[in-house]
């Protein structure tokens, strides 16, 4: 991946940015140039909630390249507080405990590596819910 | 807007044709499709095809095929929409010969996934999701498949066994048919046992991986007579698409794009899936194939079990779904595979089919998507006379 390919992604891949529709308050993410919900153009910056529920997982044995470090892995789509999905690798789990409807968490986490001399690319994942907040 | 008549088709196997390029195969179906009929001329050829650019390091697949046939100068151009590039193509072609700007168009789909190994026909396929909020995670396009298995046996209590009986009948249907390329019977065991691709999807929900093409020509239904004794009217058509990421959907247990196309092909058509005989479903996995059903309106949602024991998926039943073996069995040359269907399914109204045909089929439907559900093209035929 090019270094101007992943950088542009960062606010939303790594602060989990979205954009907020200010007609009718629907969370686009990843942003969008005309909301999903309403085709409105005009939107406020907005910061994903950091916990949520695991809704669906696959376990992932045969990985793409890049991935081949922590294989096997696990794909989750997250329900985040605020009713916004979000499609992430679900981490510290052992895979025979992961279940639909547990709670998680976000954590900052390395995603995967251009080989040897590539740039490494990070990302949020989630993990089970350790702390009561 | 004319109405569009299929005069013709023609297909390869599906196979791992290692002594047959890109080009070549296109020609084994065209000539097919063109030896069948007598037709003076071919006024534009539309040439769907997915991964032609990372696997046989080639784009421009309209000239190369117009080429191949030595029809150059005619108009010649691909369309992509993923795995629902054959769908896409069909719905292009109509348009075309619809609106009078052409009256004969060839519409071909032509896919050679084996022309690179390893892990690059998979990267390739997998493009059909979105590459920064899905495969950058890791994600593959098995995986996100999974994604609705696993949510879909959570929430209606669907036994795994009942996947593993879809891939069975496929396979029962695809040991029929010549072009397929896996014509052999398995048992649920085989399904159960199988590797896992990603959890809970096994081998045997898959599509194999092949090479192959297949053609249809279009013309106007006022003047098909002319260039054939046999042939099928298209009566509706439709695409849709949805949000290219999984996490936008409102939920993962129907696919929004099938029940756009699907409504407005019957709108158009005039008539409602009771009435529909056959239909070529895209079960790139079991999964895709039960929800594909609901949402075409052929199964009560989360009765895929209970109606596939009861045999309401074959000849005789609700709708003979899959005669060719479908994806499954028949396989999946991805950019192809909406040609084939309508071949297929023009094939089955003519009753052309030997050991696959089913008696008594008066209109048949098309089912072609591109991605998870992200780009959807439904087609429905009627046996014209
Ligand atoms: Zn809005």
């Amino acid at each position: 991946m090019s270094v101007p390919r992943y950088w542009r992604e960062m606010p939303y891949r790594i602060r989990l940015e979205a954009r907020k529709c200010k007609l009718c308050n629907y969370v686009n993410y990843p942003p969008r140039t005309k909301c999903y919900k309403c085709g409105a153009s005009e939107f406020e910056k907005y910061y994903l909630p950091q916990r949520g529920i695991l809704l669906s997982f696959s376990i992932i044995r045969n990985p793409p390249t890049g991935f081949e470090k922590t294989t096997p892995y696990v794909i989750g789509l997250v329900e985040l507080e605020d009713g916004t999905k979000l499609l992430t690798q679900i981490t510290d789990v052992d895979i025979d405990e992961i279940k639909i409807g547990m709670e998680l968490e976000q954590t900052f986490r390395r995603i995967s590596e251009d080989g040897d001399s590539g740039i490494i690319q990070y990302g949020i994942k989630f993990r089970p819910k350790y702390l009561k907040f | 807007m004319k109405r569009v008549a299929i005069i013709s088709y023609g297909m390869t196997k599906v196979d791992k044709h290692w002594d047959k390029s890109l080009r070549r195969l296109f020609g084994e179906a065209a000539l097919m499709a063109m030896n069948k009929v007598n037709i003076p001329k071919i006024d534009a050829i539309i040439v769907s095809n997915m991964c032609a650019s990372d696997l046989s390091d080639q784009n421009n697949i309209g000239t190369i095929v117009a080429d191949e046939l030595g029809l150059t100068p005619i108009t010649a151009y691909r369309v992509e929409a993923a795995c629902g590039s054959g769908g896409a193509a069909l719905l292009t072609g109509f348009s075309l010969v619809s609106s009078g700007m052409f009256e004969v168009v060839m519409v071909g789909g032509v896919e050679k996934l084996t022309d690179n190994i390893g892990k690059m026909a998979t990267f390739s396929l997998g493009k059909a999701a979105d590459a920064e909020y899905e495969l950058f995670y890791g994600a593959t396009f098995a995986s996100l498949n999974a994604l609705l298995m696993n949510r879909y046996m959570h929430v209606y209590g669907t036994p795994r066994e009942a996947f593993a009986d879809f891939a069975v009948l496929m396979h029962r249907n695809g040991s029929k048919n010549p072009y397929a390329q896996l014509p052999f019977e398995i048992n649920r065991e085989i399904a159960l046992n199988s590797e896992f691709i990603a959890d809970p999807i096994r081998l045997y929900d898959c599509a194999p991986i092949g090479d192959g093409a297949a053609v249809v020509i279009l013309c106007p239904l006022e003047v098909a007579s002319k260039y054939s004794d046999s042939f099928v009217e298209i009566m509706g058509i439709a695409g849709a698409s949805d949000t290219i990421n999984l996490g936008s959907r409102d939920d993962l247990l129907s696919l929004r794009a099938t029940i756009t196309a699907a409504n407005n092909a019957y709108k158009m058509a005039r008539i409602t899936p009771a009435d529909v005989d056959i239909v070529e479903i895209h079960d790139t996995f079991t999964i895709t194939a039960a929800i594909s059903l609901e949402d075409l309106g052929f199964c009560e949602r989360g009765k895929f079990d209970k109606l596939l024991n009861e045999g309401a998926f074959e000849p005789g039943g609700i709708v003979a779904v899959n005669p060719s073996g479908g994806l499954k069995s028949r396989g999946h040359p991805v950019g192809a595979t909406g040609v084939y269907q309508a071949a297929e399914i023009t094939m089955q109204l003519l009753e052309e089919a030997g050991k696959m045909q089913v008696p008594n089929s008066e209109i048949g439907l098309t089912h072609n998507m591109g991605g998870v559900g992200s780009n959807v093209y439904v087609s429905i035929m009627r046996r014209a006379r």
